[in-house]
């Protein structure tokens, strides 16, 4: 993690906004210094003394002079956003033959997001695993209210709207984890719809793959057995999907994985056995006005839960 | 009289002057007197909107903090943007421009004083509106721009969200009127001698502002109308699950929303460009540069609004063609940054909290203007924008900018309005206070943007740095709550006990200085001739008079005639909201595949003949204008009868329409062809009745051979909305009925 994700980039797009935005930073002190020294020394000079000053109104030639600077700098920041615009960051909206429309496919929900890899079947929730150094188009869309996307070190922001399908770039230089946030206020929870994107060298992304892609046998042990039941019998799986048993709905985020996480409810808690089942047992503690209600579980239908999650790897 | 009476009258007789003078305010039509109450209604909403303010700074002291919940956190920032934006920004505003054009351009009060009254009484009306969704158990909580669809019913059931639309239409519908006045006004009821080109800098920012309000809040309002009839009638305009568009919303809200930074903004450019000439003791350097450059900006501000929205994915093209309009805005306010420094430049400049606000003002609001710039570059807005870096840019800009502004004309102007000088030593308190905590509140946000904080969160994670930064960003907002305190002390003290101002204590050059302070009832004893830009300078200054030195174009003495020129404002304010109307027709029923109920369901020709019926009635009022100004008054009569019975023939087959329409169960909530056709068509038809009302008045005051009527321009004024009526049917005609554009 990083205390100036915009100023510690981790991809080639988010380097090149950074450096950018540093030039323009510096572009702008100058400005500002020669200004403000212009109004010190006038301050400084100019103090009334008595005699009436000499009545300048202006000239004609100095005001075009003075326009003269900034609008080469105009031009300037102009030319090289343009640049900026047309090259890195530049999304193709329509994809190109014979390739996938997009690598990722994530949608903004109040307040999760959803998360598909595309042509693999894998489904999840609030982390987006990348392998380094590949460059991935993600689509963008909203099941409700806009949302917006932003990664500060990896790319640039992007709004999740509903109705409608907006495209980045995603890409990580360097394995390691960085913070995604939900930038457009969206509701109630809007402070609570953060994601990780971990990036992974190739190896190890393959590895996880692998690992996401097997459908969590069913559980053996007696209380993670009850806690499927209880899954399956409450309206649990009226929102939320579980592989192998059937529950496929996807207004909930999916649990496939859910022990293999580090995070629940969208950056509120981290993941552990003890704060699932402070967040099962009431949801609203901790994120008031969150989809999730609270079933009045009985302490033993919240141990099975837990244990039955916790074989969610 | 007998002894026993005397302490009875005594105690009667302030009871009784204290409710005489509520009533002489309460009923007055005095520009001053408006002024002042728009200023009183602007400063109590500012207690308002500060207290929300500081809320919102103690919930972020901590992290994880539970001071305020997330419910009443969103609540808070929505009311703090919509009370500062409408109720403390524009009426404050607007109040100074209603006290002083009057004043500098020599007239005995503005066009429309009724008018007026209407306009100010419309802000109370629309606050207490807003304000009273509180009581409904939940205020508006979308965020003042009120983004679709987190606004629309299924994101949005409490009716906080319908008081919000209905207040702001209200005050939209306030801010055009006033407009209208101070447009017309400045346009109109100059003093002799002044010609445009020499009315003071300030007066030439109202007319600017006053263009941009009247062409810019009727988008406001279509859009606020589309809202609401979503809400309330079960359309879909905004709605993306049943086909509406979530991005449209945004697009009208900142067609308004753009301009109304500059409606904000050129005021308080005008406030200091009387300042800092004043206490330099020069004339402003370069004035067709100041004032031309404003006018650039009022053109360029209508083609910058998507730069709102550069995150919303609208392609390369749309970005920087934005991203391009608004870095060229970057140039004539740099321009006007020039001319206040030279103005500056080989002056004689006298300290005061007036002048020290001014400064403050340029090095704050430069600031602003460059974090502007960066925004301007699209790439750094795909990193910063919806941060808290956007929220330092923007109160950079509206604090050191129109804040500052509007303390700068405090100073200055008091003594004017009151006879009083303010004190100096608060004055200075204040100032510090105040650069202080705008400085210490806002540059720690610039800081959280570039650590990743988006803009309204009610809480965050413990993240390094973000608490010390917030607890930075609260001790500034205490200390400019403390410096508005110190300005109402000092304003309570000085109204009492200030030193006695005289006319013109700051030997100001304008003619608001020409008159006693405060000024009489109708400002001028005599109205003065005016020969240049400094009126009151060249009478004090006959050795170095500007009216030798600095020869500026004579007036003609020509003056529009206030009822036309009224109307056309108003026309033209109508017409942007019918555009957008139509615009919003055109977008939903263009390109749909198939299934769309095609505007076959309409029966073309009967609505063809209703439609000649409408346009015959232009001519016959023609025809009755024509009369009337020959002096043919018996036949004026007939075809002004004529007029009104043509029009409410095409009203009642419009009333056939609807009635086949929804007995046949074609309702609003059908579908976006049935939204868009009977939004447009009934607005329009609201427009038809009203039009019709007002030639049933003329009529009848005809009849009673009233003289305003058979010598005025009342009904060329009424004719020019009527006709305009008849445009935009012509418009809907072509593009519902007959299917042009699609």
């Amino acid at each position: 993690m990083s205390n100036f994700p915009v100023f510690e980039p981790a991809s080639p797009q988010a380097e090149a906004i950074r450096d950018l935005f540093v030039q323009v930073l510096w572009i702008s002190g100058g400005i500002f210094a020669i200004v403000a020294g212009l109004i010190c020394v006038a301050l400084w000079k100019f103090r009334a003394a008595g005699d009436l000053p000499e009545q300048d109104f202006g000239s004609h030639r100095k005001e075009i002079a003075w326009i003269v600077a900034p609008v080469i700098v105009v031009l300037w920041i102009a030319a090289i956003s343009a640049k900026l615009v047309l090259t890195f960051n530049a999304v193709p909206q329509a994809h190109p033959p014979g390739e996938q429309v997009a690598d990722l496919i994530v949608t903004g929900h109040q307040w999760w997001w959803e998360v598909e890899y595309a042509g693999t079947g894998i489904v999840s929730a609030n982390e987006i695993h990348i392998p380094v150094g590949k460059r991935l188009r993600v689509q963008l869309s909203s099941a409700d209210v806009i949302h917006s996307f932003w990664v500060a070190r990896l790319a640039r922001k992007m709004d999740a709207i509903p109705g409608r399908e907006n495209f980045i770039w995603l890409q990580a230089d360097a394995a390691g984890v960085y913070q995604g946030r939900c930038a457009e206020f969206c509701g109630t929870q809007h402070a609570w719809m953060n994601f990780l994107v971990h990036a992974h060298e190739p190896e190890d992304y393959e590895k996880w793959l692998a690992r996401e892609k097997i459908v969590p046998p069913a559980p053996t042990d007696s209380k993670a057995i009850a806690g499927r039941r209880t899954f399956l019998s409450l309206t649990c799986s009226q929102c939320h999907a579980i592989a192998g048993t059937g529950a496929d709905r996807s207004i909930a985020p999916d649990l496939t994985h859910i022990a293999s996480r580090s995070e629940l409810a969208a950056g509120v808690l981290v993941n552990s056995p003890q704060n699932l089942r402070r967040w099962l047992k009431d949801p609203a503690a901790f994120k008031p006005g969150c989809k999730m209600p609270d079933f009045k579980l009985t302490d033993q239908q919240l141990d099975d839960l837990v244990a039955y999650l916790e074989t969610l790897k | 009289m007998s002894e026993s009476d005397l302490p009875s009258s005594a105690e009667s007789a302030p009871g009784k002057a204290a409710l005489g003078n509520l009533l002489d305010w309460i009923s007055t039509v005095d520009h001053k007197k408006i002024g002042i109450l728009y200023i009183c209604t602007a400063v109590f909403f500012l207690g308002l909107g500060g207290l929300e303010a500081l809320l919102i700074r103690v919930q972020l002291l901590f992290p994880n903090n539970d001071f305020l919940s997330a419910d009443l956190f969103n609540q808070m920032f929505t009311m703090h943007g919509t009370t500062m934006v409408f109720l403390v920004g524009m009426p404050v505003l607007v109040g100074f421009q209603n006290y002083f054009v009057p004043l500098m351009i020599g007239a005995r009060d503005v066009a429309f004083p009724r008018l007026n009254a209407m306009s100010y009484w419309l802000l109370p009306f629309g606050g207490i509106l807003l304000y009273f969704s509180f009581m409904t158990g939940q205020a508006p909580d979308a965020g003042w721009f009120s983004y679709a669809p987190l606004s629309t019913k299924p994101y949005n059931l409490m009716p906080g969200q319908d008081y919000w639309i209905i207040g702001l239409i209200c005050l939209g519908i306030g801010s055009v009127a006033a407009s209208i006045n101070i447009f017309v006004t400045v346009l109109q009821c100059r003093a002799p001698g002044m010609s445009l080109q020499r009315v003071p800098l300030f007066v030439w920012m109202s007319l600017m502002t006053a263009i941009l309000t009247i062409l810019a809040l009727p988008a406001l309002n279509s859009a606020l109308a589309m809202l609401l009839i979503d809400r309330l009638l079960g359309a879909a305009f905004f709605e993306p699950a049943r086909g509406g568009s979530a991005v449209l919303w945004q697009h009208y809200f900142w067609v308004f929303g753009h301009p109304e930074v500059y409606i904000l903004i050129l005021p308080a450019f005008g406030m200091i460009s009387e300042v800092i000439p004043v206490f330099s003791r020069k004339p402003i350097y370069g004035y067709a540069f100041v004032a031309g450059s404003s006018a650039v900006i009022v053109l360029l501000s209508y083609g910058v609004w998507a730069h709102h929205m550069f995150a919303v994915g609208l392609g390369m093209g749309a970005d920087m063609f934005f991203a391009v309009g608004t870095l060229l805005i970057a140039l004539p306010t740099g321009l006007k940054i020039f001319n206040w420094t030279a103005t500056m430049w080989g002056g004689a400049i006298r300290l005061t909290t007036a002048m020290m606000f001014a400064v403050a003002f340029l090095l704050e609001f430069v600031i602003g203007g460059l974090t502007g710039v960066m925004f301007a570059a699209v790439p750094i807005d795909w990193q910063l924008t919806d941060t808290y870096f956007v929220v330092g840019h923007f109160h950079y800009v509206l604090i050191g900018g129109t804040v500052f502004g509007l303390f700068s004309a405090t100073y200055y102007w008091f003594p004017k309005m009151t006879g009083r000088m303010l004190s100096e030593r608060l004055g200075k308190w204040q100032l510090w206070l105040w650069v202080f905590g705008l400085n210490a509140t806002f540059l720690s946000q610039h800081v959280l943007g570039v650590m990743g904080m988006p803009r309204r969160v009610y809480t965050y994670a413990d993240n390094p740095g973000w608490m010390a930064l917030n607890a930075f960003a609260g001790a500034g907002a205490v200390a400019m709550a403390g410096g508005t305190l110190v300005m109402l002390l000092n304003i309570w003290v000085s109204v009492r006990k200030g030193e006695e101002a005289g006319d013109n204590p700051w030997e100001g050059f304008t003619l608001e200085w020409a008159t006693s302070s405060p000024p009489p009832a109708e400002n001028f004893a005599v109205i003065p001739e005016v020969a240049s830009r400094r009126p009151v300078w060249d009478l004090d200054h006959p050795e170095v008079a500007d009216a030798e030195r600095e020869p500026t174009p004579a007036d003609t003495g020509w003056r529009p005639d206030k009822l036309v020129t009224s109307a056309w404002a108003f026309v033209a304010s109508e017409a942007v909201f019918f555009l957008l109307l139509l615009v919003a027709y055109v977008v939903f029923n263009t390109d749909v595949a198939g299934e769309i109920v095609s505007a076959a369901m309409l029966d073309v020709p009967r609505t063809a003949f209703f439609s000649v019926a409408l346009l015959g009635s232009s001519f016959t009022l023609w025809r009755a204008e024509r009369l009337l100004n020959s002096g043919h008054h018996a036949k004026f009569r007939l075809w002004l009868g004529l007029t009104i019975v043509l029009g409410g023939f095409f009203i009642c087959g419009q009333a056939v329409e609807y009635y086949g329409l929804i007995s046949s169960d074609v309702t609003i909530d059908d579908n976006l062809f049935t939204a868009t056709f009977f939004t447009v068509t009934g607005f329009h038809g609201l427009h038809v009745i009203i039009g019709l009302l007002a030639l049933a008045i003329v009529l009848v005051l005809a009849l009673r051979n009233d003289r305003n009527v058979l010598g005025g321009t009342t009904l060329k004024a009424i004719g020019l909305y009527w006709h305009f009526v008849d445009v935009v049917w012509v418009a809907v005609f072509c593009i519902i009925y007959l299917g042009f554009l699609q």
